[in-house]
């Protein structure tokens, strides 16, 4: 009953089969070579829109921007913190110092590292249009770029990406979200792939191919299926280029921050995990060819309870994420000096500690950019202070900068996506201004 | 033809997937097939070896006194302190370990996939996650106690269980918080220590499991709820906090803020617990509680975006019977939307691995091997990661790497099996008469048995319920 003819694959629509044939050449060339793959181009198989790389890391569940970067200098903060208050730089467990006025919580080594080396800018008092305090609603609104929740399927990077030059025209994967599915903010019509690691064995080409056939009247299934087939060879080939001593001393280096926040070692969050998340970003980013953009997603910054000061649980979480950030630099090599990460939350925590040692949903937060495309070293806001008249709704920091001006500026800059293509389809609401001078000319 | 697509549909979109032989004996009367489900009492987990959460919190006890003490005797020694703090996990894995085990082996062997599926629903509503270790050892205990007992009652008893669950109040914190004008506060503020609110607890009760994001209420409304719920905690612990039996919901009146409180322009003047009793009586059968739960029960079971007209006529249901869940079911079996068209939603890894254990009827001894295949399809057992619980939209589901590991796993599994099934023979027994032309095609083509079940296990109308 079984037919030993191979099925006829000309149902399979072209890119498809494409990207079958490639994997069928990158197999037979690792057979070949011994493993060494790197002589292979297969790619995101189109020419480079842009040499120029964004990366945005989303901090689900509202980063505590009061206690990611303290504002120690302000009269009212050690007074509304209590013992969350991060002290001065020098105190004990006190901030690394940035202006002043405003320091980097002490999990940060390497974003306080790259604020000397001028590539880091840090926002403080931004949020995204959103005024109420529900995550979910949050976080769509972050990630669809409008002003109210749920008014699109499709996110604001994705409609960028559609609006790089040459992009509409460009026809393979112009994004990647690192993860098996790919959040609100890269949905869309155009072409996102996305990535996560397997444990699984590999799957042989003929049932592939057979599987391909019969996606071929399921436009959903069958572009995914010709998403993940092209990402895979990429990973493949980016895991064979490590390189190893960099890697190392990432693990080095992650592994030693996260131990100088000590206890608690069974609610440590993910370090290693997000350590493959980036190198392999760094892998797709790094390539001539490769996407433009990249998306992952960050949980556990949602400190109700016990949210801790200068030794806490998220200085820890922060720990994790600054071992992240410094693999992620050496993992891109020269590419990080034309890339621009933007790290940003849904919103801030309130002012004051609330009654268990933490802080509940708020308003502002802070954000951050780094990357050896931008022009840091400084601290970037209007701030409205912590008095009881300059809170938000009496509880919350008050915005004074719109995420999205940040997001466009960045886009335009960096991107070189036009003002038109922003003003218009990226974040069609309201006029928000643009901002100065984020990105190295 | 049509016949066949409806019970398929049924036992598809409806259960938690077809066994072999389960399509036959639905027959022509699926709706009739799924109402049966609504009968015979709730649908309890069956397993002596399952412990309650007052047992499991009660054994939990030592260990977490031994952590204080080794905490409070100072960290000269941080290695032993670390060894101390691995002993929780240690105890509290191997618990969730069994109950996840025990929760597929139901989820697998169901007579009744509908109800089954509605406790997988309703655990999602009320979603606690274990990726806080607070809840690690008894998220399901949490869904044997709280949600089981009450999926074919009412939702208001459903809401009281859940709230008062000592799960609940862990995960969203509420244990802790405590009433700015309460005894204990104003004794602390005698000695210079502020305490006061934590208003998560109250803040994911009005938005997620009762009224609604969209329903109007204010920043107000969430710090009343959260003075009203201060008290509402469980007995155990250390401390100020220290009292009662452990494990079990214990009400404290010395932390409780005192006096009258106004939660949606309604004013609450009751004493102590009854307060808070009170509250969750009205926001149970409330006309926003209603449409929200209508709009999630439609998403699930009609359209990711489902059409006004069902969730109008299950929200009406909803109000009608005050939160009588087998009548609210009801109206969705009795929506011609549910029925419109086969294959609509993209399972979720859950909905897959469920279906795929059944459709090759699993036995026990691989339930270990698919507890850990939701992990690899990324939706690990009781971790929706947020109390929002996991999406229910195909979009957050069918991405292209999350495609690549159901293809990568059905082949390793049809590699197993496939000398003991025959996917040509098991196709229309699945998938019934959304069996497509094409698949069946694939299937017969085949060029080894293996290959043949990956292609029915990653068929399009597989994928989807």
């Amino acid at each position: 009953m079984f037919s030993h003819r191979p099925p006829r694959s000309d149902h399979a629509p072209d890119p498809l089969r494409q990207r079958l044939l490639e994997r069928r050449r990158f197999l037979q060339l690792g057979l070949a070579t011994g493993g060494s793959v790197l002589a292979a181009r297969y790619a995101f198989a189109a020419p480079a829109v842009t040499d120029a790389r964004f990366v945005f890391i989303i901090l689900r569940g509202a980063l505590d921007g009061l206690s990611a970067v303290p504002p120690y200098g302000d009269p009212d903060y050690a007074r509304l913190r209590e013992q969350l208050a991060i002290g001065a730089p020098g105190s004990a467990g006190g901030a690394l110092a940035l202006d002043g006025h405003f320091g980097l919580n002490p999990g940060l080594p390497f974003v306080h590292e790259a604020y000397g080396a001028g590539e880091a800018l840090i926002l403080h008092a931004v949020a995204t249009p959103y005024r109420e305090r529900s995550h979910f609603d949050g976080q769509d609104v972050l990630e669809n770029g409008l002003s109210r929740a749920h008014a699109s399927q499709i996110g604001w990077l994705n409609r960028a990406v559609a609006g790089l030059p040459a992009g509409a025209a460009h026809g393979a994967e112009l994004g990647v979200a690192l993860g098996q599915n790919v959040p609100l903010v890269l949905r869309g019509p155009a072409p996102i792939a996305s990535w996560s690691p397997s444990k699984l064995p590999d799957i042989d080409d003929d049932t592939l191919q057979r599987i391909a056939d019969r996606y071929a009247s399921d436009p959903l299934l069958s572009h995914r299926l010709g998403d993940a087939l092209a990402t895979d060879r990429i990973a493949a080939e980016s895991a064979s280029a490590i390189d190893e001593p960099a890697a190392m001393a990432a693990a080095e280096a992650t592994n030693m921050s996260a131990a100088a926040a000590a206890g608690a070692a069974a609610a440590r969050p993910g370090v290693g995990r997000y350590l493959e998340t980036v190198r392999t970003a760094a892998g797709f980013l790094k390539r001539e060819d490769g996407p433009a953009v990249a998306v992952f997603d960050t949980t556990g910054w949602d400190t109700h309870y016990n949210e801790g000061g200068g030794q806490g649980q998220l200085t820890q979480r922060l720990s994790a994420l600054d071992g992240a950030l410094r693999a992620l630099k050496e993992s891109l090599g020269a590419t990080w000096s034309r890339t621009t990460v933007l790290i940003a939350t849904e919103f801030g925590r309130t002012a004051a500690a609330n009654g268990t040692r933490g802080t509940d949903h708020g308003t502002a937060a802070a954000a951050l950019l780094l990357g050896g495309a931008v022009r840091g070293g400084r601290v970037v806001c209007d701030w409205p202070g912590l008095s009881a008249r300059a809170l938000y709704e009496g509880r919350d920091l008050k915005p004074t900068m719109d995420l999205r001006s940040v997001i466009k500026t960045v886009l335009r800059d960096h991107l070189q996506i036009s003002t038109r293509t922003l003003d218009t389809q990226v974040f069609p609401d309201g006029t928000v201004p643009y901002a100065a001078d984020l990105i190295r000319a | 033809m049509a016949i066949d697509v409806t019970a398929a549909i049924a036992a598809n979109r409806f259960g938690l997937g077809a066994r072999p032989g389960d399509l036959a004996p639905i027959g022509t009367d699926a709706r009739g097939w799924l109402r049966a489900q609504l009968h015979g009492g709730a649908p309890q987990l069956q397993s002596d070896a399952l412990q309650s959460t007052e047992q499991i919190l009660a054994g939990a006890e030592p260990i977490l006194r031994e952590r204080r003490e080794a905490r409070q005797a100072g960290n000269a020694d941080a290695a032993a302190v670390a060894k101390v703090a691995m002993r929780l996990p240690q105890y509290l894995r191997p618990i969730y370990v069994n109950d996840a085990r025990a929760w597929v082996h139901a989820a697998l062997l169901s007579n009744r996939p509908f109800a089954e599926r509605l406790v997988h629903f309703w655990s999602n509503h009320f979603a606690v996650s274990i990726d806080k270790q607070a809840v690690l050892g008894i998220a399901g205990s949490f869904e044997r106690e709280a949600i089981r007992p009450h999926v074919m009652g009412r939702f208001g008893d459903m809401l009281l269980a859940v709230e008062t669950h000592p799960a609940m109040l862990l995960y969203l914190d509420n244990q802790q918080s405590v009433g700015p004008n309460s005894m204990l506060a104003q004794r602390a503020a005698q000695r210079g220590r502020t305490l006061g609110l934590n208003e998560n607890l109250a803040r994911e009760i009005l938005e997620l499991h009762t009224l609604g994001v969209d329903a109007g209420y204010t920043q107000i409304d969430v710090t009343s709820f959260a003075k009203v719920l201060t008290g509402w905690s469980l007995g155990g612990g250390q401390g100020r906090l220290a009292s009662g039996p452990a494990g079990t919901f214990v009400f404290r009146p010395e932390v409780h803020e005192p006096g009258v409180q106004t939660v949606a322009r309604k004013r609450y003047a009751q004493a102590d617990q009854a307060q808070g009793i009170a509250v969750l009586g009205d926001l149970a059968v409330a006309a926003p509680t209603a449409r929200h739960i209508a709009t999630k029960l439609a998403r699930h079971f009609i359209a990711d975006d489902p059409p006004a007209a069902p969730v109008e006529r299950i929200a009406r249901a909803f109000e009608r019977s005050g939160g009588d869940l087998p009548a609210v079911y009801a109206a969705v079996i009795d929506s011609p939307e549910a029925w419109d068209s086969a294959n609509v939603k993209f399972k979720t890894p859950q909905d897959y691995l469920f279906s795929l254990g059944r459709g090759l009827a699993l036995p026990p001894e691989s339930e270990a091997r698919v507890v850990s295949a939701f992990d690899l399809l990324g939706q690990r057992a009781f971790a929706p990661g947020s109390p929002a619980g996991w999406p229910d939209r195909s979009s957050d589901w069918d991405g292209a790497s999350a495609l690549m590991k159901r293809i990568e796993l059905s082949d390793a599994v049809a590699q197993k099996l496939s000398d003991q099934r025959d996917a040509a023979q098991l196709a229309p027994q699945l998938l019934g008469g959304t069996l497509s032309a094409a698949t069946r095609e694939s299937i017969a083509r085949a060029a080894s048995p293996a290959q043949a079940l990956t292609l029915l296990l990653t068929a399009p109308e597989f994928l989807r319920r």
